[in-house]
């Protein structure tokens, strides 16, 4: 497929920087659910990044993004910072939502990261709401709902495709396809094993790319991102990709075919986009090494914060219910 | 399994599916990851059902809630008994049309010419950071549904009679599981046996206040009548078993013996369950009661994520005792 939208040198080290963030981002989050320094679910994006660097590569700041519980690396991506982030999972009151949502329900409107939802279909309806805001305002910007493979078997899918073809909706629906939905295999659970497919019933384009490869997936949410400003409508990007740490960090993974999960993770799109970007001469070890470096001084001293802060104090439980405090 | 002296939950569910699909071909399950390649439920409660009794009996769905309601509704309408499960119950919200506009009323609507003998079992509860989405408690939206029944149990035992019964049961049950209770043991059921739906049991005796509870709250009254029986306070607990149909003639020989009544669940207490409870009470035992009826649920609010937070929104022993105290002194 070629493109006018490929990206140039710029754009992917842009890409790049997202990336290496994301990646060592869930790193330390392992680490610290492991050792026991935060306590919370974990859905790691291991193995995911590409997706969302691509994609908020080709987003502005003001476009909405709604995920899910295993969507930090897209609001990273978005520019969530890092501080804000991490005293919310460590629930602090100086996290992004007081402490109150937590990992699964991270939020940060100045970003544009408007919904995160821990169920399953749920940001897509959303997205479509978003849009039409910003169909009715003429504010230009572009709502995205990412969302699992999973997710393209419940109600709320076909729903909302529909709702955006009809009212030509500025969305994008990211399908991250990492091949499992829980315990259960895509193929098992799903229909003709294509969701890019689905797109036709809806009459809008649907587009299946290799999330783990930083071209395509920038190209295919570029296309997206400039049919939808222009007034063109929604489009469902199915980018297949795999996840490396199971659904829930610790997890038994016997359900999972070890050859497959092993092939996945020596394919590791991270290593391999940093080594193309050296072999083709648009980075040099150098500076990729001081991205990376960069970003792990700036994740240690926002776990640092984050576990320095306050937690909320007992009082804050009955505060946010309403805008107006309601007596009981 | 059976011929041991204690059990957990887990292992008294997965017994009681067990022990139902092979007394009767027509019990049928379905729900997402329950088979057993996808490791027999999250949580193991349907573990080598699939293996046994095969995978069209025993089926692992898409993560489709409604679908799956649906299919249980009309499986159950030509015969079958099929128990589903909705993993979480903040996602029975998916299913809400299913379940309120079509499993609880079709026996009316048809004038009692279909009925919708399907179990729902579902888990829920707060304590492991799971957050907003993930934790309700939210057992006063089916009992406020007429048509519909609300089971929920405390310990192995009941959760497998309760279970038997519910999936004999000729109308709609909806079954809760408490996430951290699923592992904390007890006396194992006899097999075969039932406990019936509606009943409540009398945890323990006493004369001074009553303390009425189910599921997990259960296990946290328990502790409190213990601190209480430690201040001289002599409190009599009622784990009422099925919330809906409530035992009423259980409850109110206690409440009227005792004069006192606490109601505890996890659910916030605004419109709960303890409201019907509480007003059922106080209108029938009006000017025999020595003190006014109290309630003691969550807060007004969703479950937060941040620890201290999570701590404090469900009762437990000690606010138990401080609220049943109080209506003693
Ligand atoms: C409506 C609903 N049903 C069930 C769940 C439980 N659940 C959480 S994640 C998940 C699997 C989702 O798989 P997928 O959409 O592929 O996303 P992934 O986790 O793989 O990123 C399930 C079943 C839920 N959160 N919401
Ligand atoms: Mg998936």
């Amino acid at each position: 497929m070629s493109s006018n939208y490929e990206p140039g040198r710029e754009i992917q080290l842009e890409i790049f920087r997202r990336m290496a963030l994301l990646v060592a981002n869930d790193e330390q989050t392992r680490r610290a659910v492991r050792t026991g320094r935060l306590v919370m679910p974990y859905y790691s994006y291991r193995g995911q990044e590409i997706i969302p660097s691509a994609l908020c590569t080709a987003l502005s700041d003001g476009d909405y993004l709604c995920t899910i519980y295993r969507g930090i690396h897209d609001m990273l991506a978005k520019g969530m910072p890092l501080k804000d982030l991490w005293a919310e999972v460590a629930g602090r009151i100086s996290g992004t939502c007081k402490g109150k949502g937590g990992p699964m329900h991270l939020t940060y409107p100045a970003k544009g990261i408007m919904v995160t939802t821990g169920i399953v279909g749920s940001s897509m309806p959303i997205a479509n709401g978003l849009a039409w805001a910003s169909q009715l305002s003429g504010d230009g910007r572009v709502s995205v709902a990412t969302f699992g493979d999973g997710a393209s078997n419940i109600g709320a899918f076909h729903e909302s495709l529909n709702l955006a073809a009809i009212w030509k909706l500025p969305v994008i629906f990211v399908c991250q396809n990492n091949l499992y939905a829980e315990h259960t295999t895509f193929e098992k659970c799903t229909a003709g094993a294509n969701v890019a497919a689905r797109a036709q019933g809806y009459s809008i384009p649907g587009v299946r790319v290799d999330g783990n490869d930083p071209i395509a997936m920038y190209t295919a949410a570029r296309e997206a991102v400039e049919r939808a400003r222009a007034g063109e409508g929604p489009t469902l990007i199915e980018a297949i990709t795999f996840r490396f740490f199971g659904h829930a960090l610790g997890d038994n993974d016997s359900y999972m075919d070890q050859a497959q999960k092993k092939a996945a993770m020596e394919a590791d799109p991270a290593p391999r986009f940093r080594a193309r970007l050296i072999a083709e001469g648009l980075a040099t070890e150098a500076e990729l090494a001081a991205i990376e470096a960069d970003v792990n001084a700036r994740i240690e001293e926002a776990i640092a914060s984050a576990l320095a802060a306050p937690f909320p104090e007992v009082s804050e439980l009955t505060k946010d219910v309403y805008g107006a405090e309601v007596a009981a | 399994m059976s011929d041991k002296d204690t059990t957990t939950i887990v292992e008294a569910l997965n017994l009681a599916l067990t022990d139902a699909m092979a007394d009767d071909g027509k019990v049928i399950a379905l729900g997402e990851d329950l088979a057993d390649p996808e490791g027999g439920g999250v949580i193991g409660v349907t573990k080598g059902l699939s293996t046994r009794f095969g995978d069209t009996r025993v089926r692992s769905t898409p993560i489709a809630e409604q679908a799956i309601i649906g299919a249980a509704i009309g499986a159950s309408l030509v015969g079958y008994r099929p128990v589903a499960e909705i993993m979480l119950m903040n996602f029975t919200a998916v299913a809400m049309d299913m379940i309120v506009n079509h499993a609880a009323k079709l026996r009316f609507m048809s004038g009692g010419q279909t009925h919708v003998p399907i179990v729902i079992r579902t888990m829920t509860g707060t304590g492991i950071a799971n957050g907003g989405q993930h934790s309700d408690y939210l057992e006063a939206w089916f009992a406020h549904t007429a048509g519909m029944k609300v089971v929920a149990p405390s310990n192995p035992a009941d959760a497998y009679g309760l279970l038997r019964s519910a999936i004999e049961d000729d109308d709609p049950v909806l079954f809760i599981e408490n996430i951290i209770a699923y592992r904390s043991t007890g006396p194992a059921p006899k097999s075969g046996s039932r406990v019936p739906l509606g009943k409540a049991s009398t945890v323990h005796e006493g004369s001074d206040v009553t303390i009425v509870a189910y599921s997990r709250m259960v296990q946290e009254a328990i502790a409190a009548v213990e601190a209480l029986g430690k201040e001289g306070v002599s409190a009599e607990l009622i784990d009422l078993r099925t919330v809906s149909p409530w035992d009423r003639k259980t409850v109110m020989a206690s409440a009227a013996k005792t004069g006192r009544l606490l109601i505890v669940h996890e659910a916030v207490t605004q419109f709960g369950v303890g409201a019907e409870i509480a007003a059922e009470v106080s209108s029938e035992l009006f000017g025999k009661l020595k003190k006014p009826v109290r309630r003691l649920g969550g807060p007004y609010a969703p479950v937060p994520f941040s620890k201290p937070l999570e701590s404090a929104y469900a009762p437990d022993a000690k606010r138990i005792a401080e609220a049943a105290l109080a209506l003693v002194r």
